[in-house]
Parts: structure tokens; C-alpha cells; sequence
């Protein structure tokens, strides 16, 4: 099967020594989701935009859908999808007007490009405010709007820079589901986000990007399985722990956890906390609790970029109060 | 086929800024409002001017004037064109329009067809303000048609300025603030004043400003009658800016694109 994606030490620097996008090399396959993860300025939106066609590569080569984007940008266009970081919507066109728009642009006969229109606003739930206009539009609505406008033509591979960054958990749910549904139909694709949980639950394949480079790839399982194997922690009951410690030592390595817990290392899988288990009951030590702890991205996140995710907290709690302004003048313009 | 696609791209991207311009009035007051003041000031003060010897033979200062306050009007459409393109890329709009497989022009004819069909809105509004305050076309129907006519390529030659600046900016308040510039010109040329009267070097400069020859072509049917001499002379004037305003416009496409 050809790949959705291909691209080969893809590369952006921008005036002033800026490196984007610093050599990349991805393989997306047809009906996969890739979540790309990062931090911010990490380049993801730049790598988007040079797969959407809309910048130049500065080094490298880049196909999607089997086209090249710099030689064959049109082929491009017309198979893909795309959904921006900053939904790019018209706050004095109503819903209605940017689908049937869309629907011009991807030169769908007008009654088809009607049929679809409507039946895309029913799917993400805005049939009632579809003669609104977008200025009207709750954030969340915005991000639906948004991503049914990048549908209207059937496209083989949707990208979706950040598309749920500054919305609320509801919202963030609906989202979610559609690409889902999306891809179980058959679309491949491409998502970048700042949320772990995000690439977790929708992703196949999770790319790690940091400061213009690949940290990382793998499913989000493998991910975690690299960097440590799964503890268990346990509360042992009052004057054991001393005791409990050296029955642990036994089947791993053992350290301190959080609340005056101690844990152990899971060498050899889940299957072990029945021994350990057993081996504490015969030793005659009574626990309070037992958890095993699976690695999540965060810490997969943290190992191969050296950097946790504080940061972000406070950049999407900015990007909300962002959202929440009059929405006429975004963001100053990229040069 | 593509070609008719392209039409169609064309005239929805039309359609949509035309609708954008009347959804903004705060943007379409002053395209209309600000030329009938400057006319209603201009001829109230100074409309015996008519009576300064060598000055064209009219029927009144205002059948004079209306030419400048229509060419005024269609520069004020060109910029509010302009800051309208200009809100489009702050937005992101204009990715959208560049992820699309549509021909790289038609992004910038769609804006400048809506401001053509913004020239026939000016056009109407200042032909009746004449007739109602007393002004007379010489040239009648066909005199009315033409002024329709060229006061709508006019807007769209001034579109094109504007749009250049648009791409070139990128920032609306960047067009808000430069295009005005243009206006010097207009002042600079036999919009409001018959070059006949004027001193020199003003005189010079308006023989070769094309500004005079537009509003010159757009007066010559209210004034006098339709001169083939005179509606080339128009042409020639939309000619120069609207071709200035392409050539541009292309080419900061062309840079913006690449640039990203
Ligand atoms: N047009 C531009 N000109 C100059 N520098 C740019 C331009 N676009 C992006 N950059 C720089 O390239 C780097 C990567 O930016 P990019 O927008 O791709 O990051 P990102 O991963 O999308 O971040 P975020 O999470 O904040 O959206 C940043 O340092 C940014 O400042
Ligand atoms: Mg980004």
C-alpha cells in the first residue's frame, strides 16, 4: 500500500537563521492517525503547513496522497483535508455560507456541493446555527465548523493542527469521536497536539518532535514500554515497610513512591503482582493498597525531550482567554 | 471546464466580499459618506468658481464636481478592498483559499470583482445625489451607462492597489495607514479643479497624472457629451493604476506564497 504520507529530511528555516523544521523523515500509512507531539515551537505547524501545500520546503521532499507538494501542489490540494491551528473562519459569514463556499472551491457541482453541506452541518451538530454567522460561534462550535468545511470534499488525508488546543473536555469529546469515526471510514490522519491524552487515545503512531527533530516514533504502547516497565505501589500497613522492602527486592527494583508508598519495578509484566502478592502475605505483612502504575506519554514525553509539560498548562490557559476575545484580529500575520 | 470553474471560484469569492462590505457598514459609510461631504462642502463654498474665466463651460459646479467625488469614492473602495484582504490573511483566511485547489489568481479577481459591483453601488449613489440636487448629464442614458462603466473599473483598478498592498502588508492597519497617501494624488490632479486654472507646477503635474485623465473621462458625459477622445483618455487613467495595482498584486502574491 502506497504511504498517505512520505517525507524525506523535509526541512524550513525562516529569515534570520530560525530552523523550523530541521530534517524529517515520516511515513504515514493510508487509514492510519499520526499524532504528531510537541511543544510549542517545536515545528509542528510548520511541517503541517508544508504538507497543506501553503509553505515551501527549505530542504527535503514531502508527498502526500502519492503527490509531491512542491511539483504537484493542485494534485495535493484536491486530495486533502485541512483544518488550521487557528480556525480560519470568517466571523461575518454564517456556517452555512463557508460550506457552500468550500464546497465551490473544491469545484463540487452545486447541488452536491449543497447535499454535502448539510448533511456535514447535522453531523458535527450546528444545522440550528448554520445561518449564524461564525462571529456568533462558541470556540468549540468554531473548531466543528472548522473541521466539517475540511471535509465537504471527501478528502483522502485530514490535517488537524491542535484541534481541540483551548477547548473545554465536552468539546474536546466531540471532536474526538468524529475523527474517530473519520478514520474507522477510511481517512487518514494527520493531527498535531500539545495534549498526551490526545495522541494516546486517538493516535496510532505518535511522533515526538522537538525543536525541529524527531525525538521519538513509535504507537503510543511501544512508547511507553521503552522507557520503563510498568510498577506496582503499595501501602504496607503500619511497621512493615522496613520488612516489605526486602521481600520487594526480590522481584525488582524497589523505590520510595509518593504518600510514604513504596514501589516496585514489574520486570517481568503484570503477571508478577500475584507472587509479590503472595510472597508479602507469607512474610506475614498486611496491605492498605495496591496499584500498578503504567508509564504514560507524560513520562515518555519528559524522558525524550528532557522537559516536562508545565509550560503548556500555561500557554493553552492563555490560548482560552485568547479564544474568548473579539475575534477579528487573531494573530498578527507570519511573514 | 476550468475555466468555468474558475468563473465560479470567482464569483463566489465576489459574492462573499460583496456581502462582507455591507455586513461591515463601518467600512461601506465612509466610501459613500466622506466624497458626498468633501462634494457638499465644495460646492456650497466654492460653487461660484464656475464663473472664473476660463473655466469649462457647465451647467453648475456640481455637474463639475461629481466626477472627483466619484473617482474619490472608488479610492476608498480600493482600500477598504484592501484592509478587507488584509483582515483575510491576519485570519488565515487566505490559507484556506491556498490549501484549495483553485488557480492562484482567482483569489485576488474574486476580491476585485466585488469591488467592480462596489463601483456600480457608487456610481448609482452619486448619479442620483446629482440629479436630485439639480446636476444634468449631457450625455443622458448612454452618458449614465458609461459613467457606470468606467467608475467600476475605476474601483476595480483601485482594488488592485489595494490588494497589492494587502499582500504586501499583510497587516490591515498597514493598508489603513499607507493607502491614504493616495489621496495626495488625488488632490494633485484635475479631480476638483479644472487644470485649465491651475498654477504651475500643479498644472504640470496634473497633465501627467492619470488621475485626471479618469475623472476627466468619467466628467466628459455629464459635462459635455461622450467624446471617443475623452473615454480613452478614462481608459488610458484606469489602464495605468489598474495595471500598476495587478502587476503588484502578483507579485506580492508571488513573494507571500513562496515567503509562506
Ligand atoms: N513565518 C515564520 N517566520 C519566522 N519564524 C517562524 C515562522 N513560522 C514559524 N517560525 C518559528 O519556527 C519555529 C516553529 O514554529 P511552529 O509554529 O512550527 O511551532 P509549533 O510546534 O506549531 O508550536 P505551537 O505549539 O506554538 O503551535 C518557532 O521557533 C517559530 O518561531
Ligand atoms: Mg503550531
Amino acid at each position: 500500500m502506497p504511504a498517505a504520507i512520505e517525507t524525506h529530511a523535509l526541512a524550513r528555516s525562516f529569515k534570520g537563521d530560525v530552523v523550523a523544521v530541521a530534517g524529517i523523515d515520516l511515513e504515514v500509512a493510508e487509514g492510519e492517525i499520526y499524532a504528531f507531539l510537541g511543544p510549542n515551537g517545536a515545528g509542528k505547524t510548520t511541517t503541517v503547513r508544508m504538507l497543506t501545500t501553503l509553505l515551501a520546503p527549505t530542504g527535503g521532499r514531502a508527498s502526500v496522497a502519492g503527490h509531491d507538494v512542491a511539483g504537484e501542489a493542485d494534485a495535493v490540494r484536491r486530495s486533502i483535508g485541512v483544518a488550521l491551528q487557528e480556525a480560519a473562519l470568517d466571523p461575518l459569514m454564517t456556517g452555512r455560507e463557508l460550506m457552500l463556499l468550500q464546497a465551490t472551491l473544491h469545484a463540487l457541482p452545486r447541488a452536491e456541493g449543497r447535499r454535502r453541506a448539510e448533511a456535514l452541518l447535522e453531523r458535527v451538530d450546528l444545522a440550528d446555527a448554520a445561518d449564524r454567522r461564525v462571529g456568533t460561534y462558541s470556540g468549540g462550535m468554531r473548531r466543528r465548523l472548522d473541521l466539517a468545511s475540511a471535509l465537504v470534499h471527501e478528502p483522502a488525508v485530514l490535517f488537524l493542527d491542535e484541534p481541540t488546543t483551548g477547548l473545554d473536555p465536552v468539546s474536546r469529546l466531540t471532536i474526538w469521536e468524529e475523527v474517530q469515526k473519520l478514520n474507522d471510514a477510511g481517512t487518514t490522519v494527520f493531527l498535531t497536539t500539545q495534549y498526551l491524552e490526545e495522541a494516546d487515545r486517538l493516535a496510532d503512531r505518535v511522533g515526538i518532535i522537538d525543536r525541529g527533530t524527531m525525538a521519538a516514533e513509535d504507537t503510543p504502547a511501544a512508547l511507553k514500554a521503552g522507557i520503563r516497565d510498568p510498577r506496582l505501589e503499595l501501602t504496607i500497613a503500619d511497621g512493615g515497610a522496613d520488612r516489605a522492602r526486602d521481600v520487594l527486592t526480590r522481584f525488582g527494583e524497589v523505590a520510595p513512591a509518593a504518600d510514604g508508598r513504596v514501589s516496585v519495578s514489574l520486570g517481568g509484566g503484570r503477571g508478577q503482582v500475584a507472587a509479590i502478592v503472595r510472597a508479602l502475605d507469607d512474610a506475614g505483612l498486611m496491605m492498605d493498597s495496591l496499584d500498578v502504575v503504567e508509564p504514560t506519554l507524560d513520562d515518555v514525553f519528559v524522558a525524550k525531550t528532557g522537559r516536562g509539560l508545565d509550560d503548556q498548562r500555561a500557554r493553552e490557559q492563555e490560548q482560552r482567554e485568547r479564544s474568548g476575545d473579539e475575534q477579528l484580529v487573531v494573530e498578527p500575520a507570519r511573514q | 471546464m476550468r475555466l468555468a470553474a474558475n468563473a465560479r471560484v470567482v464569483a463566489a469569492l465576489g459574492r462573499r466580499s460583496v456581502k462582507q462590505t455591507f455586513r461591515r457598514p463601518q467600512f461601506l459609510a465612509p466610501i459613500l459618506l466622506f466624497p458626498s461631504l468633501l462634494l457638499a462642502v465644495n460646492t456650497g463654498g466654492a460653487g461660484r468658481a464656475t464663473e472664473i474665466p476660463g473655466f469649462p463651460e457647465v451647467a453648475g459646479f456640481l455637474d463639475f464636481e461629481l466626477a472627483g467625488a466619484m473617482l474619490q469614492s472608488t479610492m476608498l473602495v480600493g482600500v477598504s478592498g484592501g484592509i478587507a484582504l488584509a483582515l483575510d490573511i491576519e485570519i488565515g483566511f487566505l490559507d484556506r483559499l491556498v490549501a484549495a485547489p483553485i488557480s492562484r489568481s482567482a483569489m485576488v479577481l474574486g476580491r476585485l470583482a466585488a469591488t467592480a459591483a462596489l463601483g456600480v453601488v457608487v456610481a448609482t449613489w452619486f448619479v442620483a445625489l446629482g440629479l436630485v440636487f439639480g446636476a444634468r448629464v449631457e450625455a443622458g442614458v448612454a452618458g449614465v451607462a458609461l459613467i457606470f462603466v468606467l467608475v467600476s473599473l475605476s474601483a476595480m483598478a483601485f482594488g488592485g492597489l489595494g490588494a497589492a498592498l494587502a499582500l504586501a502588508a499583510g497587516r490591515a492597519s498597514v493598508v489603513q495607514g499607507i493607502f491614504p497617501l493616495v489621496f495626495v494624488i488625488l488632490f494633485l490632479s484635475s479631480a476638483f479643479f479644472p487644470r485649465e486654472l491651475m498654477l504651475e507646477p500643479a498644472a504640470t503635474v496634473a497633465l501627467y497624472n492619470p488621475l485626471s485623465l479618469i475623472a476627466e473621462g468619467i466628467r466628459a458625459p455629464v459635462i459635455a457629451g461622450i467624446s471617443a477622445g475623452s473615454l480613452l483618455e478614462g481608459l488610458f487613467g484606469i489602464a495605468v493604476v489598474g495595471g500598476l495595482g495587478f502587476a503588484l498584486s502578483a507579485l506580492a502574491l508571488r513573494r507571500r506564497l513562496r515567503t509562506g
